[in-house]
């Protein structure tokens, strides 16, 4: 095995074709696997990795950090109290000046309805931010490298071909073998990535 | 309509697939893509009539530069708005144009979330929709500032730049905020659904700088599956959280009236009413854009007749809730005992700009109703007419609840006349200009169907009539489902 190997990937026309290939690959032990298809396929992800749910509680995470921002903001701003803390402030640095309660229209100055909206909408702009950037993140993109676009056909991958790789990091993973066991998941091609 | 429940490989109950949201024969993965992509990949597909329709959007977008041009130079006084009506043209074009783009959302959020596979053919060019349409409503609250150079004063810059915060209790900044977060959370959720096809844009591109930039947009995407599962629950949850924002975007919007107390802005019906007329005015919108795309460029077979039904139905019942809207208005009027709102009515029925108020009643609630008929939901023309009047009837719905109120309020003496001037109207055409020039400009760089969906949806069907039943067995029950379908297709 040469340390140029990426993996071995095959290739396969339907997406029912990789689910069936990549249950086998499962209960032939191989753990270090991908597979890449055009459109999401429901349970492909679940056959070869463990679920993670840490897109959905960085979102969750994001939300609350906006919510209090934006009611931390509204809040601050107009309180009389932060004002006098500020006012004690050591430095004359922008906190000084931070806490500007205005009587207007006889309202309170803490008028937590009026501040629901900002703050809702905060919460929305912050959790949309969480989920998107999350996503990427934790994906590794933008990355305009990775070696499995040196699979052969692999500019199908996003058309109309399904490829499952056999990463060569795999503690399995042995050239002979698993290319034979690739063969034998009936693919329409199998071949060799290059790192 | 045969639509089934399918249950996907892993068990889980999925999405409503129906055979006539993709009819036809042969269609595979791959040719689905190649007829999307060509839009982009091959210019010569794009007919005489894009040329002419683009041609008309950059005149009127040079209206519109102009009509700014002189605005900058003189400030808002060429505007008709005058005390008492300080709010014109300017702040009903904002308030129609951003109701337009709210079926883009609809589309692209509520429906991934009622699962109604249908919108996968339609939700790439109505979230398009959906920006552009933001960005001509931005165009006017920033130049009704007067001094548009200075409009970073409504965000919250903090003392040391701005000296002051702005008004946290103040609808109008409510606004701003609504605003900004809706027009940024609708590219990111656009952009977020664009990745995938945009990786598949580079892999089909024979040319090097179309590759590179492809490339530059889809970060990299391989469509691996532990990427997919992470991105599709991203999707779902961003689905999940565009749905109660679409909602408030235009409540917040509705509340620059209802906390007012103007006689007909002050009522608690306008949040709920104008939320249903966003939606109503942005389907017609979808529609209007709609039916010359799937005509110009041979996508009949994706944006189907079905489509325009389902679309038609949905304009219909925002209609009625419109209606309603309208005539609890006058309930209000009537059972609040209150003479002004009274008076406010009456004012709308006989006053000044009483053609108007009953232009609107015939466009928004009389001629709609003709879509009850299925054969009307299925011709084209009569659709296509229908949305254009909505869309004339939203935008007098505007009208009629801002200068009509707003011209006779409390004290006799002080009512006045509201007519928008040459320059109201030249920027207003000039934003659909503008519009117009986004829209067929996208068409032209961006693939208008979501690719990736579509294929997902050729799979459902496919999984839903087993796998062994070849492409050609299906299309017989297909032909007959709809059965108005011919004649005017």
């Amino acid at each position: 095995m040469s340390s140029t190997v990426y993996g071995l990937v095959a290739e396969f026309d339907d997406a029912d074709a990789i689910l069936e290939a990549a249950d086998k690959i499962r209960d032939a032990g191989y753990r270090v696997v991908e597979a890449y298809t055009p459109f999401p396929v429901h349970g492909l992800a679940d056959k070869i990795a463990k679920e993670d749910i840490r897109v959905p509680w960085l979102m969750f995470a994001c939300g609350i950090v906006g919510l209090c921002v934006a009611y931390g903001l509204e809040w601050s701003t107009n309180s009389p109290w932060v004002e006098k803390i500020m006012s004690h402030a050591p430095v004359d640095i922008v906190t000084r000046a931070w806490a500007y309660p205005m009587n207007v229209g006889g309202k309170p100055f803490h008028s937590w309805v009026s501040f629901i909206p900002p703050a809702y909408e905060w919460t929305i702009l912050f959790t949309a931010f969480g989920a998107v950037f999350g996503m990427l993140l934790l994906n590794g993109l933008p990355r305009p490298y990775h070696s499995i676009f040196n699979a052969k056909n692999f500019d199908r991958a996003s058309q109309d071909k399904f490829f499952l790789c056999i990463e060569s990091a795999d503690p399995k993973f042995d050239y002979e073998n698993t290319w034979q066991f690739l063969q034998s998941l009936h693919p329409a091609d199998v071949s060799e990535v290059e790192r | 309509m045969d639509i089934e429940e399918t249950t996907q490989p892993d068990g889980h109950q999925e999405d409503l697939i129906s055979d006539s949201m993709l009819p036809g024969k042969g269609h595979d993965y791959k040719n689905l893509g190649d007829r999307i992509a060509a839009l982009v990949l091959q210019q010569r597909v794009h007919p005489y009539a894009w040329l002419v329709t683009f041609g008309i959007g950059f005149l009127l977008l040079n209206v519109m530069l102009m009509s700014i041009t002189y605005l900058l130079y003189k400030g808002i006084g060429i505007f008709g708005v005058n005390v008492p009506a300080g709010w014109g043209l300017d702040i009903i074009n904002f308030v129609w144009w951003i109701g337009i783009g709210h079926a883009g959302t609809l589309i692209s959020a509520i429906l991934l979330l009622l699962k109604q596979r249908w919108r996968s053919s339609i939700n790439r060019f109505a979230e398009a929709m959906t920006l552009f349409a933001v960005a001509c409503a931005g165009i006017y609250p920033l130049l009704h500032t007067g001094r548009p150079w200075n409009a970073y004063w409504l965000l919250p810059l903090g003392p040391n730049i701005l000296g002051l915060w702005p008004q946290f209790r103040s609808p109008l900044l409510w606004d701003v905020f609504a605003v900004s977060t809706y027009a940024t959370v609708s590219a990111l959720f656009w952009y977020v659904g664009l990745i995938p096809d945009l990786a598949m844009l580079r892999d089909k591109t024979t040319s090097k700088p179309l590759k590179v930039i492809f490339g530059l947009g889809a970060l990299g995407w391989r469509g691996a599956s532990r990427h997919w599962a992470r991105y599709e629950t991203a999707y779902m949850v961003l689905a999940g959280i565009s749905a109660p924002l679409v909602l408030s975007v235009h409540t917040i919007v509705s509340f620059d009236f209802a906390v007012g107390i103007v006689p007909g802005w002050h009522t608690t019906i306008f949040p709920p009413y104008f939320v249903a007329g966003a939606v109503y005015a942005g389907f017609a919108m979808v529609l209007t854009v709609g039916i010359p795309i799937r005509a110009w460029y041979g996508l009949k077979d994706m944006i189907t007749m079905t489509h325009i039904d389902w679309m038609a139905k949905i304009m219909l019942t925002t209609g009625l809730i419109v209606f309603y809207g309208y005539i609890l208005e006058i309930f209000f009027g009537w059972y609040s005992g209150d003479k002004y709102e009274w008076a406010m009515i009456l004012n709308r029925f006989r006053g000044p700009y009483w053609l108007t108020y009953w232009a609107l009643l015939t466009c928004n609630g009389i001629i709609p109703q003709l879509l009850w008929s299925a054969k009307v939901r299925r011709n084209l023309v009569a659709v296509f007419l229908i949305s254009q009047t909505v869309s004339i009837g939203m935008w007098l719905e505007r009208f009629v609840i801002i200068p009509v109120s707003l011209h006779r309020d409390y004290i006799p003496s002080s009512w006045g006349y509201y007519t928008p001037s040459f320059w109201d109207w030249s920027m207003f055409i000039g934003t659909m200009g503008f519009f117009i020039v986004l829209m067929f400009g996208f068409m032209r760089v961006l693939p208008i169907i979501n690719m990736f969906e579509m294929k997902e949806l050729l799979f459902g069907i496919k999984h839903k009539h087993g796998n062994d039943v070849p492409d050609r067995d299906r299309t017989h029950t297909i032909e007959v489902t709809p059965p108005v379908d011919e004649h005017h297709d």
